[in-house]
Formats: structure tokens, C-alpha cells, sequence
């Protein structure tokens, strides 16, 4: 390995990450927006981007927190939407994983779905390049992603303190949430596990605590793991 | 209004438990292995959790528990273009005009 390959991975990484500020910046925006709505400062919204740096868990902490749920319950669904993170860490470990630990540690708290999705693209593509060379992208593609994040959410969160109550937001982030899972739907086995969960969501608003979107969230995931097997053995049976 | 308290809870502990999410199998497992069933529940976390956040809102949102006919209609409209489209910012605003026309128009 040699320092010019370094910086062409450093900035083959800066490019293939830069499309994702598209996505990631209206969506922080939407989020400071979101959270001076709910009474939050721009300091407050900053440190949550962060500390957190992680969408859809910020997004579902925001909503619950304004529900008055237990504090506990807000933890727990918040990390719930943030498992599939440890997915990510669990496909990305073979290929850095031989990496020190601080360069890991650092990749960590950067694995989000924009630099996860640009980085194992290119691992796979690209079997040869060495370790090295292989965080140096990742923090090629941080670089465009991350700081996008922070800067648009403070400009979200002052934008949003002039808007007028009148404007009904009160149900801008339920439809953020819809939008966010919709396009994600892509299996069958997918939309069992969300129809399952919504009906029960439905049936169980009466657990105390709070503890019903736990419930349906887990018979979701059941119910979704349960149909892909389902679906697959049926596959098989066809051939 | 959300307490300081609970807010500052919130912001570390899930900074702390995200952290640890995203450095477990990094830091800690190495190349081993995840079980087939484990990953099977994981891939389908976010599609069951989110949707149980929202579906209450959308069909308790109007009086006694009924569904408020312009946030009802809005959420679904939203749902068929995200499906449709596969894009958040087509679905989302397809969603806030479906919202914001019926708002003028029934009130």
C-alpha cells in the first residue's frame, strides 16, 4: 500500500458518498424541523445528530418523547429501529475487521446507511484493495455524508422555530415514518411483518407502559421471519 | 414539552446503546458467524417497528377513536406512492399535499 492509493480510495470515497447529501440533508433539515417543533433548541437538535446519528431512531425517540411514553419504552423502540446497524457491523466485520481498534471505533460511530451502503458496494466490487486503503474510503464516504448531517439539521431546527403553529406539523412525522418504510417494503415476507405489526399496534394500545409497540413490533419480526421461510420453501417446491 | 431530563436520557443513552449496536460485531465478534434465524428477525426490525409507531396515530388521529378523514387519507396516499415510487421525498410530499388540500377543502 502506498500513500497515493490511499488518497485516490480517500477520495474515490468522498465522491461516492456525495450523491447521499441529497438524501440526507432534506431529511436532517426535516429533522431539526421536526424537533424545534417539539420544543427543542437548535443547540438540543445539534447535540441529538450528534450523539445519535442515526435517522429514523431520531425520528422515533422525537415522536415517542412528545407521547409522554416512559422513558425506558423510548430507549428500547429507538434502538429496535436502530438493529439492523448491528447487521450492517455484522456484513461490513470481515472486510475491515482486521483493522486497528481505534480505526474501528471510528468507522462504528460513522456506520450509517449511506456510508454502509457505499462501502460494502465497493468492497465487493473490488476484492483486492487492502485494509488500509478500505477505511480510507469509508472515511472518504464519511466525510460527504456526516457533516451534512449536523449542518442541516441546525439549519432545520432554526427554520423551524419561525414557523407558525397554525401549519398543523402535528402530522408531518407520521407521514415521514410512512414514507420512510414504504419504499423498504420490497419483499413479500416484508409487508407481512409490517401488516402483522400494524393490526397488533391496533389491538394492544391498551399495555400499560407503552409496551404494546414492543409487542407488535416483535410479532412483526416474527411474522416476517416466519413468512420468508414460508416463501422460500414454497419456491423450492416449485422447481 | 419535553423535559430536560428525559431528553438528555434519551440523546446519551441511545448515542451510547447506537454506538454499541454499530461497534458490536466489529469490536467485538470479528468474522464469526451470525446465526441464520438471528438475521432472518433482524432484516425485518424497522419494517415491523415503524409501522406500529405510526398505525395508531394515523387510525386514532380524529374523535373517539375514529380515523380524522384528512390525516387517514393522507397517510395512505403516502404508503401507495412510497410503494409505487421507492422514493421518501416523492412519497412524503405526495402525502403533505394530499393533507394540506383536504385540510382546506373539508376543514
Amino acid at each position: 500500500m502506498t500513500t497515493s492509493t490511499q488518497k485516490s480510495a480517500y477520495w474515490a470515497g468522498v465522491r461516492d458518498g456525495a450523491p447521499f447529501l441529497f438524501v440526507a440533508g432534506p431529511f436532517a433539515m426535516l429533522f431539526g424541523l421536526l424537533a424545534a417543533e417539539a420544543g427543542l433548541n437548535a443547540y438540543e437538535a445539534l447535540a441529538f445528530s450528534i450523539v445519535v446519528i442515526a435517522g429514523a431512531a431520531q425520528f422515533t425517540a422525537l415522536q415517542l418523547m412528545q407521547e409522554n411514553v416512559p422513558t425506558f419504552i423510548v430507549l428500547a423502540s429507538a434502538l429496535a429501529v436502530n438493529l439492523r446497524l448491528a447487521m450492517y457491523s455484522a456484513s461490513i466485520t470481515p472486510y475491515i475487521g482486521a483493522a486497528p481498534v481505534w480505526q474501528r471505533a471510528l468507522a462504528a460511530y460513522f456506520l450509517v446507511d449511506q456510508t454502509y451502503a457505499s462501502a460494502i458496494g465497493r468492497y465487493e466490487a473490488q476484492p483486492d484493495m487492502t485494509v488500509p486503503e478500505r477505511m480510507t474510503y469509508f472515511a472518504g464516504v464519511s466525510t460527504s455524508v456526516c457533516p451534512g448531517w449536523y449542518i442541516f439539521t441546525v439549519v432545520g431546527a432554526l427554520v423551524g422555530a419561525q414557523i407558525p403553529e397554525a401549519w398543523a406539523l402535528d402530522f408531518a412525522l407520521p407521514l415521514a415514518f410512512l414514507a420512510m418504510i414504504s419504499p423498504l417494503l420490497r419483499t413479500p415476507a416484508h409487508m407481512v411483518a409490517a401488516l402483522v405489526a400494524i393490526v397488533v399496534s391496533l389491538m394492544a394500545t391498551n399495555i400499560p407502559y407503552s409496551l404494546g409497540l414492543l409487542v407488535a413490533g416483535i410479532c412483526g419480526m416474527v411474522a416476517g421471519a416466519q413468512a420468508e421461510l414460508w416463501f422460500e420453501r414454497r419456491k423450492q417446491r416449485a422447481i | 414539552m419535553i423535559p430536560d431530563a428525559t431528553l438528555w436520557t434519551v440523546i446519551v443513552g441511545l448515542g451510547l446503546g447506537s454506538f454499541f449496536l454499530r461497534f458490536g460485531f466489529m469490536g467485538f465478534v470479528g468474522d464469526r458467524e451470525m446465526p441464520a434465524w438471528l438475521l432472518r428477525h433482524l432484516r425485518y426490525t424497522a419494517v415491523a417497528i415503524i409501522p406500529a409507531l405510526v398505525a395508531p396515530i394515523v387510525v386514532y388521529s380524529g374523535e373517539d377513536g375514529w380515523p380524522d378523514p384528512a390525516r387517514f387519507c393522507a397517510a395512505i396516499i403516502t404508503v401507495a406512492v412510497g410503494l409505487i415510487s421507492k422514493s421518501f421525498f416523492t412519497a412524503i410530499i405526495a402525502g403533505a399535499v394530499t393533507l394540506y388540500a383536504l385540510l382546506f377543502l373539508i376543514g
